[in-house]
């Protein structure tokens, strides 16, 4: 076809143990939204690193514009004009946002002209309708207007093929729309944008055509107005998914309170509030979910209940007890369970075996010392114990927990946690990262707590795990909570307005 | 104090702290690379080595045998550094580690030691020294005359760095990418800069600058070759590179202060003011733990922003 921008063929790419992209072939035209469409682990992101340059394929062709090519590192790709837009952004904070801009592009000329070039990235982010402020130090920026910035980089360069990772992650609601208007605009003018996803509505608004990976291997290309998000859904998993609530055998009893907070404020890491006035309970059995796009102040909430970070007013109460400002190791004596985010730093010490991490949380029982003296023996058994129970699967407790596997790890963790018996878990994005059988095994262990009395709040970003598992669903922007429902009733539209910022007014 | 015992005080701290300068302005530069280097005294030493050694033996008239010895003490620096650019760059070691052990290689007792003694470079005085100059022989006016117009043609040459310096560092591209690197390498990777160049390059520059700090010593402030004559010169260069927030201007401002402070002994002694010695020449050091002191607070922490990949060794993302 003489129209095409890139075509892939036969790609195939093999990493110790995986296949990651088992002969992949993809083609793009000129000029359209491509999506590439699939599951994490699909081989979106090893086939899109081999079109930057990053990966070399070990079989398999590459043309671009019907010229075969072959890309030595990411400088190649970008030379030939395919430029990526990460996920996770490659920008230096410190610098403003048209330094970033003409960083390393062999066009700029030796003694930086300022005034120019604040000139001339002005002048792109208007043509594509970028709001961003050229003289704007990148730390300064939202998560919206660093992907701006991103998109301005590989257009300064004169990228004529755009790929971008899963763009809409960390975005509100408007900010995609406004990034879908933008990507219109860059196809207007014949260039091309693969678009990579999972998420089957924005594929559908804002793709000409979509392309389906599975297990490493191309399930098919559809026009986009041809398809359904039921046939592409269906493409993606290779089966049909059904989305239900989880059954509870208790349900919780809100009247019960087992956490309480009261009018919470805190600062982040660079002194701003990051919590403004936070007022939710939970009751007991209660798992409450937390909705918001990551960087509302969940990680804070998350760490002010267990005692990682001083609250700067309020008062939190775990039962009828306040709890000590900033303390963790008092948060845990109260009952406070904690599964952070980033399980393998923050979460466990990844480089010590399984007993020891499991022991972390009660070594300083006298079930487990004496006189500062550690009973190996009984923290090994303790270990055993766990690990049949939550079905770790690991050679033995001696191995160290950075060697086994995402499911695992988060199995040893909600193992310790459930260990010390707590009244609360503050779950962070518990399923993050784990592959399906995994995921079921996490959500089933939390409503099992909860229908043992353990009130939970979950926060995450997942609104599908939410609505399945939660009783009643907060919703987080900008440190506020700006909204407290039942979940039986929430919408995922309903939810997605507030989390951007919409009022409940308005979102009715 | 009279305004003549303070002239003298500001005309020796320049003095002293013109070889503070190099070192740290060399710190600056391997620093903004992302490069934590602690081999400086090991190098400086290197530099006073190899610098005493040309004076005594390289012949033609004496400008050309002195900048021979300069040359020759940036080039050992240089080398030097390429070692810890190997260690933390290519294999990429715990910075910390390899910088502490280069100091010790080549420091005093070290490597510096053992050329001074097959060398014999100590046996001589060295004349042919960096000797203070009579610009436009004003050297005696009063105040202006010791301040601007009577010192060696380094410390000339060092205002002239410090200029240079921060227009690379600030207006050039290459400076703007030097920056990225040490901010965020994946960025500049990922932008086709090459990491391991820029990285290799600004720890050699630095070790060439701590290398002519070294030889100012050798050839101007003793001068003639004494083992460990810097006399931690290097760790307050270190220390400087922080004070200075990362830019040339405010470190030859701290290379000053530094100067005074080591200059104060000699000056005070000269005359015959009742302070211990041992009392004056601790003040650098003491002074060397309060800077580093504030500018550990939460507050400087905000404020100051070191290059954010400082001591990180950079490996491209692989699975």
């Amino acid at each position: 076809m003489t129209n095409s921008a890139v075509r892939m063929t036969g790609v195939v790419k093999r990493f110790p143990g995986v296949i990651a992209n088992d002969g992949v072939n993809f083609e793009v035209l000129k000029g359209e939204v491509h999506a590439l469409l699939g599951e994490n682990g699909a081989g979106k992101s090893t086939l899109s690193n081999i079109l930057t340059g990053l990966y070399r394929p070990d079989e398999g062709s590459i043309d671009l514009d019907g010229t075969p090519v072959s890309f030595s590192s990411p400088k190649a790709a970008l030379d030939a004009g395919i430029g990526m837009v990460h996920q996770h952004f490659r920008l230096v904070e410190p610098f403003t946002v048209a330094e970033n801009v003409i960083l390393g592009n062999p066009q700029t000329a030796f003694v930086i002209d300022t005034d120019s070039t604040v000139e001339r990235v002005a002048d792109l982010a208007r043509r594509y309708d970028m709001a961003v402020d050229p003289n704007a130090k990148i730390w300064q920026l939202s998560v919206g207007e660093q992907q701006r910035v991103e998109i301005l980089k590989v257009l300064y360069r004169g990228a004529g093929v755009l790929i971008l990772d899963e763009p809409t992650a960390v975005l509100t609601p408007i900010e995609a729309e406004a990034l879908f208007k933008t990507l219109r605009a860059m196809t207007a003018e014949g260039r091309t944008v693969i678009f990579i996803s999972h998420k089957l509505d924005e594929v559908m608004s804002v793709s000409d055509r979509i392309t389906v990976l599975r297990g490493g291997r191309t399930v098919g290309t559809v026009a986009t107005r041809d398809t359904s998000t039921r046939e592409l859904a269906g493409m993606m998993v290779g089966r049909s998914v059904e989305f239900s609530r989880a059954t509870r055998r208790n349900p919780g009893d809100p009247g019960d309170v087992v956490l309480s907070l009261t009018d919470v404020s805190c600062e982040d890491d660079r002194g701003r509030e990051a919590l403004h006035g936070i007022d939710v309970t939970i009751g007991r059995g209660e798992i409450v979910g937390v909705a918001g796009v990551a960087g509302n102040g969940q990680r804070e909430l998350a760490e002010v209940i267990a005692g990682m970070r001083t609250f700067t007013s309020g008062r939190i109460l775990v039962g009828d007890k306040p709890l000590a400002n900033g303390r963790a190791r008092s948060a845990i004596a109260d009952g406070v369970a904690h599964v952070p985010e980033d399980r393998l730093h923050t979460g466990l010490a990844a480089g010590h075996s399984v007993e020891d991490n499991i022991a972390l949380k009660n070594y300083r029982t006298p079930l487990l010392s004496r006189f500062g003296m550690l009973k190996r023996n009984v923290i090994t058994s303790q270990a055993c114990d766990l690990v049949t129970r939550y079905d770790v699967k690991t050679p033995d407790t001696a191995t160290p927990v950075r060697l086994l596997s995402g499911g695992n790890v988060q199995k040893v963790l909600l193992a310790r946690e459930f260990s010390t018996k707590p009244k609360v878990l503050i779950a962070a994005s518990p399923t993050r990262g784990l592959d399906v059988g995994a995921i079921e095994t996490v959500r089933q262990r939390l409503v099992e707590a909860a229908d043992d009395g353990v009130g939970i709040l979950l926060i995450c970003e997942d609104l599908e795990e939410i609505m399945s598992l939660a009783d009643r669903i907060v919703v987080m922007y900008e440190g506020r909570l700006v909204a407290d429902m039942p979940a039986v009733g929430a919408t995922r539209e309903q939810l997605g307005l507030l989390m951007g910022g919409a009022t409940p007014e308005t979102s009715q | 104090m009279n305004s003549n015992l303070l002239v003298v005080i500001a005309a020796s701290a320049i003095f002293y702290g013109t070889p503070l300068f190099f070192a740290a302005l060399g710190g600056v530069f391997t620093e903004r690379s992302g490069v934590l280097n602690l081999g400086v005294e090991g190098m400086m030493l290197i530099g006073g080595v190899t610098a005493a050694w040309s004076s005594l033996h390289v012949g033609g008239s004496a400008w050309f045998t002195v900048l021979v010895a300069l040359c020759i003490a940036m080039l050992a620096g240089s080398i030097l550094a390429s070692l810890h650019a190997f260690l933390c760059v290519t294999l990429r070691a715990n910075q910390t580690v390899a910088g502490l052990s280069i100091t010790i290689f080549a420091g005093a007792v070290g490597l510096s030691s053992y050329f001074a003694n097959i060398w014999k470079a100590a046996q001589d005085p060295v004349t042919r020294q960096v000797r203070k100059l009579d610009v436009l022989g004003l050297a005696d006016a009063p105040i202006l005359g010791p301040l601007l117009f009577n010192h060696t043609i380094l410390t000339y040459l060092s205002w002239v760095m410090c200029a240079v310096a921060s227009w690379y560092l600030f207006r050039t591209k290459i400076g703007l990418q030097v920056r990225a690197v040490g901010e965020s390498p994946q960025t500049a990777d990922a932008m086709g800069i090459s990491v391991v160049k820029y990285r290799y390059i600004h720890t050699m520059l630095g070790g060439a600058l701590a290398g002519l700090g070294g030889a100012f010593y050798s050839l101007a402030i003793v001068p003639t070759w004494v083992d460990g004559m810097t006399k931690g010169a290097g760790w307050i260069a270190i220390a400087l590179v922080i004070f200075g927030f990362w830019r040339p201007g405010l470190t030859l401002l701290g290379a000053y202060l530094f100067g005074a402070l080591q200059s104060l002994g000699t000056v005070l002694k000269a005359r015959s003011f009742d302070i211990p010695g041992d009392v004056l020449d601790a003040l650098p050091f003491v002074m060397t733990i309060v800077v580093l002191v504030l500018v550990s607070t939460r507050f400087a922490h905000k404020r100051i922003g070191a290059p954010a990949a400082l001591g990180v060794p950079y490996e491209r993302e692989e699975r």
